[in-house]
């Protein structure tokens, strides 16, 4: 190792964490913990949902429940993961030796925890039934959060603002790391698309975050210093804090899936044993998504009462956008095509979340019809669909990641065994819990209801049975990585670990060494 | 490959006998096509959607099944190595952009229809509160206001609501306990549960009617899928729209709010009453009718002296309709956000300050003046002064309704 030192003893290793892989693995630690918590706020909902009339928690709390279910998911658990699998990934695919910005990375890491700290005693206080916890759902609309909103959503603003600094932070190093840290010949169009699509991602990041905190900022204005930006008795406009946050949410809403393309056009690849088909198109595709993000923000507002022109400018700009998501599908079964496939763990979790998400992507292109999604809008039908491309999409390829890069991260093969019936539990639970919600919404049950009328009772039990089945699912992912990462089980695995995989990561030996490609590789 | 063929098959028509047999006969799987031609022209637009989307599913998933199936290593299947091809992806960008235009041509045409507003014959304003609906009527075949206008609540009684599983009560605030039965069994719940109010809106068929729709609080959203009518009630602004039950639909529409709106979101449902004009003429005759009588009642009642238990009677009554949403049945309410009345420092304080607030609210207490006669306001802070252990420390404990009307 030459100077080079290995890690440092004891905590000091994490807190004053520089390494990209160390940073990279307590993103993606941090994350699990988020998702299991916000799993488990999840079982409450469908708890008190499971039959018509209030058995277990209070309305209000309820309201808490979705809201901060919500937060945790889109901020806590899915962003985070993904910029975890960029920390790991991109050095180790482009040939660089670490982050371009290590300190920048460990702080833009360390925030996360105390921006989440704020919500968690939000939460905390309301089981003990001290205070309310945000309950305004995550879209949190003014004036329900302003006028209306708990004392928490002070914590609730500051932990807002925290997270978009690390998000920002981590945007800044993930794009000057891929325009200056890439080995020698690795051109743009040499990049593997993880890389793109995580490059463009964290343009969106930069482009979007900062909105958010306008809107929080002037929230937080409004509540405590006499502003009146979202409170029209005061001159200020309800419908401009739903524009704010659209601006930011429709973006935000691809940041949490262009990664999932590009961990998903890594993998079909290294299974089928046939190169990506079509690279340049799904480059292209990825950058016409991100732009066209910005000009579809107002499809979540179709009943708000916009002029005619602006309901058909953003259902036309929304119908659109599914054209290039069309192409990125079409992409990855070409792929496929006489191909020589191979079904290990990663890869089914890839398959699943090619046709799942493309169902996320059917009902996407329903709701983009404006006269219909006024009659789909706020229902259960919104949820099916958001989760259809969030679980089965985001989550799905988050997971189908870590089963295709864990055996390089720790070198030994994780119980595939396991892996399979995780992998089959989820899939057949994340189906019974979120079809039938299809069906619900069409009958008319709205979301963020704490109680229904009677003719949605049958099909909500069913979607409380798939709920507890999908989130006992996740405990045997939480085993099969204690297992692997602190049991230290399984067998060692070659450097190339997937006789198909292509790509600088696997020249790399397993496990990957703490300092890798200390001097650059050359690509040709 | 004849063998999963087969059973595919059998599982299939096995699926097929399910859903069409009586288990899931009463069961909803698609949106309503609803009543009026709007609703009708949105649920074809819906249909064609889906087949649209069943179709491109079929194409797309059953190409990957086919490669799934046929090219796998497993089988010996050699991989080839085609990465490009310019034509098809040209085909596959341009076929899905020619679809997406057929779609779009009746959406829009419908979204235009769905925007004129112009030649109603009646016009009502909805204002959506925390947790009810306020129909005005402010214009009938041009002969101006009918002066009727009246409030819309939840009628499902909250013994069918409340089913708490633990003595305590409902979880964190420990509410509802005194619903509570240990042996479980609660009341049934009847079949409108949740979705019936004490007065639905009226309206006729056969004419266009228009609403206007705004909001006291927060954003509410007034929908009945019916009528494929949905809108945002929004404080500070008011939305137009409208919708026309064709003739012979005459009956009962329900629907509910769409708005995450706090609490009681969930408890605010829309029912509608269509009518034959004739019989519409008649009811809004009656209403305006027994408005003016109620009024004139308020106003007489302001001359009368009650009794204590009349009053509290009566409050009682008023208290579990209009005030314990929020402050609960036993007062106690759910702290912070709605202050417990028991002891509390203006229920039990100076009498002049009481009424104040129940007249004209504070934050995100609504005021009642407009919604309740005084008589009632009367007798509703007559109860809550001596209900729960309360004892005014002014030593009013009755207060009769020219108290509140001044
Ligand atoms: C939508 C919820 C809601 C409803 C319905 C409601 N209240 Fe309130 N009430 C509140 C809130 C919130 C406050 C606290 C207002 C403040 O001080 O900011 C309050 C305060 C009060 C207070 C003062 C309590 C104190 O000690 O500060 C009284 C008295 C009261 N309400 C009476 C009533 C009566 C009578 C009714 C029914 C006619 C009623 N409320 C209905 C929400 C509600
Ligand atoms: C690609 C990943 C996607 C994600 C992560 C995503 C996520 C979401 C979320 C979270 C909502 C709910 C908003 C709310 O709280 O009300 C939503 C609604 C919506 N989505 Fe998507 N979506 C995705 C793809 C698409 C696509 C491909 C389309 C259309 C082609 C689409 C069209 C819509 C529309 C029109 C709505 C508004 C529905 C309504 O509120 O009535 N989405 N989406
Ligand atoms: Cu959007
Ligand atoms: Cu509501």
């Amino acid at each position: 190792m030459g100077e080079h030192h290995g890690p440092m003893k004891g905590v000091k290793r994490w807190i004053l964490a520089t390494n990209h892989k160390d940073i990279g693995a307590m993103y993606l630690w941090f994350s699990f913990i988020m998702f299991l918590t916000g799993g488990f706020l999840a079982m409450i909902i469908r708890a008190e949902l499971m039959y018509p009339g209030l058995q277990l928690v209070d309305p209000n709390f309820f309201n808490q429940m979705t809201t901060t279910h919500g937060l945790i998911m889109v901020f806590g658990a899915v962003m985070p993961a993904f910029v975890g699998l960029a920390n790991y990934m991109v050095p180790l695919m482009i040939g660089a030796p670490d982050m371009a910005l290590p300190r920048l990375n460990n702080w833009s890491f360390w925030i996360l925890p105390f921006a989440f700290s704020l919500l968690i005693i939000a939460i905390i206080q309301s089981f003990l039934g001290i205070a309310d916890a945000p309950n305004f759902g995550w879209t949190f609309y003014a004036p329900l959060s302003t006028k209306y909103g708990p004392a928490s959503t002070d914590f609730f603003i500051f932990s807002v603002h925290l997270m978009g600094i690390s998000s920002i932070m981590g945007a800044v190093n993930v794009i000057v790391t891929i325009f200056n840290l890439r080995a020698p010949g690795m051109t743009l169009m040499k990049m593997p698309l993880f890389v793109w699509t995580w490059l463009i991602t964290a343009f969106l990041l930069i482009a979007v975050m900062p909105v958010l905190a306008g809107a929080v900022t002037m929230m937080l204005t409004d509540r405590h210093f006499g502003t009146s930006f979202f409170d029209a008795a005061g001159g200020g406009d309800p419908v401009l804090f739903q524009h704010i946050f659209w601006f930011f949410g429709h973006p935000e809403v691809y940041i949490m899936i262009l990664p999932a393309f590009g961990i998903v056009s890594a993998i079909i690849p290294t299974f089928a044993r046939k190169p990506l088909f079509g690279y340049a198109s799904m480059v292209y595709a990825t950058a016409s998504i991100a732009f066209l993000s910005f000009v579809v923000w107002a499809h979540h507002m179709f009943t708000v009462g916009l002029p005619l022109a602006g309901n058909l400018f953003y259902m036309y700009m929304t119908m659109l956008i599914a054209v290039p998501t069309g192409v990125k599908v079409f992409n990855w079964v070409a792929t496929m095509w006489r191909g020589s496939i191979s079904f290990e763990v990663p890869m089914m979790f890839a398959i699943a979340f090619v046709i799942l998400f493309t169902i996320g992507g059917f009902s996407g292109l329903m709701l983009a019809i404006t006269p219909v999604d006024q009659q789909y809008h706020d229902t259960y039908f919104v949820v099916a669909h958001f989760h259809y491309v969030l679980v089965s999409g985001a989550v799905f390829s988050i997971i189908a990641g870590v089963y295709y890069w864990l055996p390089k991260w720790t070198g030994r093969m994780y119980n595939v065994g396991l892996a399979k019936l995780h992998f089959w539990s989820s899939l057949i639970f994340v189906n019974l819990l979120f079809f039938p919600m299809h069906f619900v919404g069409l009958a008319g049950m709205p979301r963020r209801y704490s109680d229904y009328s009677l003719q949605f009772a049958d099909f909500n039990w069913w979607i409380s049975i798939g709920g507890f089945g999908f989130g006992l699912s996740q405990l045997i992912l939480l085993w099969i990585l204690i297992d692997i990462c602190f049991r230290k089980k399984g067998e060692a695995v070659s450097d190339q670990v997937w006789d198909g995989a292509d790509g600088l990561e696997w020249t790399l030996p397993s496990p990957a060494p703490y300092h890798s490609f200390s001097t650059p590789p050359v690509v040709k | 490959m004849q063998s999963i063929a087969k059973r595919s098959l059998a599982i299939g028509s096995a699926l097929a006998t399910i859903t069409t047999s009586g288990a899931f006969a009463d069961l909803q799987f698609d949106m309503t096509p609803g009543v009026t031609e709007i609703s009708q022209q949105v649920f074809d637009m819906h249909r064609t959607m889906l087949w649209w989307c069943v179709a491109i599913g079929v194409v797309v998933f059953g190409a990957m099944f086919y490669s799934m199936i046929k090219h796998r290593k497993s089988k010996g299947y050699k991989a080839s190595q085609f990465h490009e091809s310019t034509a098809v992806e040209v085909v596959w960008t341009i076929v899905p952009f020619i679809i997406l235009i057929l779609m779009a041509i009746p959406a829009t045409k419908v979204l235009i229809e769905m925007n004129d507003t112009r030649d109603s014959a009646l016009t009502v304003k909805i204002t959506g509160s925390q947790w009810k609906w306020h129909y005005e009527y402010l214009e009938w075949e041009g002969k101006g206001s009918p002066g009727v206008d009246y409030y819309s609540v939840l009628s499902t009684p909250s013994e069918e609501i409340m089913r708490p599983i633990r003595a305590s009560g409902l979880f964190p605030k420990n509410t509802a306990q005194d619903s509570y039965r240990p042996d479980g069994q609660y009341p049934a719940q009847n079949e409108l549960y949740k979705q019936d109010v004490d007065k639905p809106l009226v309206i006729p068929t056969g004419r266009k009617v228009r609403f206007l729709i705004t909001s006291d609080d927060v954003i509410h959203s007034w929908w009945v899928p019916d009528f494929a009518v949905k809108r945002d009630a929004i404080p500070g602004f008011i939305n137009e729209l409208w919708t026309q039950v064709p003739e012979g639909k005459e009956g009962i529409y329900r629907g509910q709010c769409a708005e995450l709106c706090g609490k009681d979101h969930a408890f605010m449902p829309v029912v509608v009453d269509a009518r034959s004009p004739e019989e519409f003429e008649q009811w809004l005759a009656d209403a305006r009718e027994a408005q003016q009588a109620e009024a004139l009642a308020a106003a007489s009642s302001l001359d009368k002296t009650f009794t204590k238990d009349e009053l509290m009677a009566e409050g009682e009554k008023a208290y579990l309709a209009r005030c314990s949403a929020c402050h609960q049945a036993n007062g106690q309410g759910l702290p912070p956000t709605f202050p417990s009345l028991v002891g509390s420092a203006i229920a039990t304080g100076p009498v002049a300050d009481h009424i104040d607030i129940v007249n004209n609210g504070k934050n995100a207490m609504p005021g009642f003046s407009a919604m309740l006669t005084p008589k009632e306001i009367a007798a509703i802070v007559t109860y809550e002064r001596n209900a729960w252990g309360n004892t005014p420390s002014d030593g009013v404990d009755v207060v009769q309704p020219r108290d509140v009307a001044k």
